[in-house]
């Protein structure tokens, strides 16, 4: 289907199922129950989620395939999230626009970067990139203040023309961006039983720019093209010698990930019309690395589990304090109970980081392949079961593992 | 004249000279080997002729082009295939994908945007590296990941690789060194099929005499960076001044 073999297809549709009952799936507690606060299925963090999903998509691109670590990678988003409100500051609020405007512009900003990092590899390419990075970033605090209006960040005004629009219905009060005439922000709430469901406009866009997004880099993966980037990673010294100039690839590759990081970026801004430095700064490219190592690099699907994981402890966990906590361990002795709360109390609420740390540094040791490998260990325990129940103990271990699984 | 000609090389590093006044003529289809002991600039050489190094003086004709200055891609294209001493393949790639790319890199050149096509559905190009992966007995270990092959599996997909571009002249660097002498038979073998079946110079340097001796029919002997004599393999056997490179003035 779509071009695509039997098992990518089941992954696409895997997918595409997550994305569209995420409104449900990640809801699995009644609102009023003391589970609530783990629900993740309300608008604002699945669009989260997704946009991050489809940042680490991209990444994964250059870094899974090529092996390039770039360290810059939030500058594309930034630049993406810049472009986008400049759309809905000066033409319109329809997303399309603003949406293309940011691909087209991190792509070009991209191919400026990638063209320089990308003549050094390793640690230098690595720099190189962390370095143009952190150059966007105080550019866009300092000199750059005409255009990302500095500390404050680019916002929405009354004023701006916004020359398809016209003048604005209600004086008084900002226009929400929109796509065939929703707005982003339009949630329908379905109660059922004790549980709320929530299916907003902005998270449905953002599910099926997903769904294209991760469409597009399973072509890029099954492409001779992709096959070549596996090859700059694996050697490329045997690609040099085989009459295969590795810069354009790379540089393609570098682009790609810079454009969906624009694609994210304009994401970003349409679901919330504003756009700050900050999203340029050195910890989000590193976020976006962690993801993408975390859920699995090279792997299909790994980014978006990684960024979900990722997403879902900095919103849900920072959340946990220790009021709730006490109240978890209320059924216990008094004593014990501040024990077991002083126990846990760094781990959650602001130590959220800790956790998650200590959960990444778990997977990276002990699953490199990150949670796909995981996964594929678990599906791998199962199976062997299986077949040793059938008495068959030879399904040749050392054939086929696709790389790119 | 040959395929290849090599005039008046000379390089430096540093105070070292490299290579001395190399002149070299290849015939089209033969079997040429380079020998010479240990800093005799063997190495030093086939690097200027892929493009890794650029000599200092001289010329590098291929097919009455010449290849200086230009990167090892490009040489590459030219016909000009190179085997490494230590086996150089994509080690987490299959061994069939191991043989696209050079597939790949012959129809496409050095670079193509086939970001959409399926790579299983390039029928042409998995028919052409099957069969060049049967013509070496790999056929059996397509699915395979390379880098766990052996060592004379890795040499014999490497080989394969560069016959799968149909290269005009193929270079050896010490194919078989390293290996067991079970695996160094197999390669000699191979490497005998390829002179016979197909029309392809061949340029091999090579430590193991029984290799030299049994695939090649012109020699060259290098000592100190300049060539000591050519010749072919009969008369070299007995040369006096090949002895005295090897062993020394009491030999």
């Amino acid at each position: 289907m779509l071009g695509l073999n039997k098992k990518d297809t089941g992954l696409l549709l895997i997918v595409a199922v997550l994305a569209l009952f995420a409104p449900i799936i990640f809801n699995p507690f009644p609102s009023d129950s003391a589970m609530a606060q783990f629900n993740a299925g309300y608008p604002d963090l699945m669009q989260r989620f997704v946009i991050f999903g489809i940042f680490a998509i991209g990444y994964n691109i250059l870094f899974g395939l090529t092996g390039y670590l770039s360290f810059g990678h939030a500058a594309f988003l930034g630049v993406g999230s810049y472009a986008a409100v400049w759309m809905f500051k000066l033409l319109s609020m329809n997303i399309l626009p603003a949406i293309a405007l940011s691909i087209v512009i991190a792509g070009v900003f991209a191919a400026l970067i990638g063209y320089v990092s990308l003549r050094r590899s390793g640690i230098y390419f690595a720099i190189l990139t962390l370095a143009f990075a952190q150059m966007s970033y105080n550019l866009a605090y300092s000199v750059l203040t005409p255009i990302t209006n500095g500390e404050t960040g680019l916002q929405l005004s009354l004023d701006d023309p916004r020359i398809l629009d016209g003048a604005p219905e209600s004086v008084g009060s900002l226009p929400y961006p929109t796509l065939l005439g929703f707005e982003m922000s339009d949630t329908y709430v379905m109660a059922a039983g004790g549980w709320q469901f929530q299916f907003s406009v902005g998270y449905y866009v953002c599910a099926v720019v997903l769904l294209l997004a991760f469409y597009l880099s399973i072509r890029i993966f099954r492409s001779p093209f992709g096959m070549m980037l596996r090859a700059v990673k694996s050697n490329q010294q045997r690609l040099n010698y085989t009459g295969v100039n590795a810069r354009p690839y790379t540089l393609a590759a570098f682009v790609i990930s810079g454009m969906y990081a624009g694609l994210a970026g304009g994401l970003m801004a349409s679901m919330d019309p504003l756009a700050g430095a900050d999203r340029m700064q050195w910890t989000a490219s590193g976020e976006v690395v962690l993801m993408t190592i975390l859920g699995g690099a090279g792997t299909l699907i790994g980014p978006v589990l990684g960024a979900g994981f990722i997403k879902y402890f900095e919103n849900i966990f920072s959340k946990i304090n220790d009021t709730i906590l006490h109240q978890w361990f209320a059924i216990m002795p008094d004593g014990i109970e501040d024990v077991l709360v002083a126990l846990v109390h760094p781990f959650v609420g602001k130590g959220w980081h800790l956790t998650l740390g200590i959960l990444f540094m778990l997977v990276v040791i002990f699953l490199p392949g990150g949670l796909v490998e995981g996964g594929q260990r678990i599906a791998g325990l199962f199976r062997r079961r299986k077949t040793d129940n059938d008495g068959d103990g030879d399904t040749g271990s050392s054939t086929s593992k696709d790389p790119a699984e | 004249m040959g395929i290849l000609e090599v005039k008046g090389v000379n390089k430096r590093f540093g105070g070292l000279q490299a290579l001395g006044n190399i002149n070299l003529d290849i015939a089209e289809n033969s079997v040429h080997a380079i020998i010479g002991p240990n800093g005799a600039g063997k190495s030093t050489l086939l690097n200027c002729l892929v493009g890794k190094l650029i000599p200092d003086t001289g010329s590098v004709l291929f097919d009455g082009q010449s290849v200086l200055g230009r990167k090892p891609y490009e040489i590459n294209q030219m016909g000009i295939s190179r085997v490494f001493q230590t086996p150089e393949i994509f080690g987490d790639l299959t061994v069939l994908e191991n043989m696209m790319i050079p597939c790949f890199a012959k129809r496409d050149g050095s670079f193509r945007m086939h970001a959409f096509e399926h790579s299983e559905n390039e029928a042409e190009i998995i028919e052409h590296a099957e069969a060049t992966l049967e013509n070496v007995t790999m056929a059996d270990k397509r699915h395979m990941h390379s880098a766990s092959l052996s060592r004379g599996d890795k040499r014999r997909l490497e080989i394969a690789m560069c016959l799968a571009q149909d290269p005009k002249l193929l270079l050896l660097d010490e194919p078989t060194a390293g290996m067991a002498r079970h695996d160094t038979n197999n390669t000699i073998d191979l490497l005998k099929r390829i002179r016979d079946e197909l029309s392809i110079t061949i340029v091999i340097i090579e430590h193991d005499m029984h290799v030299v001796f049994s695939l090649a029919e012109r020699i060259t002997v290098l000592a100190q960076g300049s060539p000591l004599v050519e010749d072919t393999p009969d008369n070299i056997k007995g040369h006096p001044k090949v002895r005295e490179a090897y062993l020394g003035e009491a030999a």
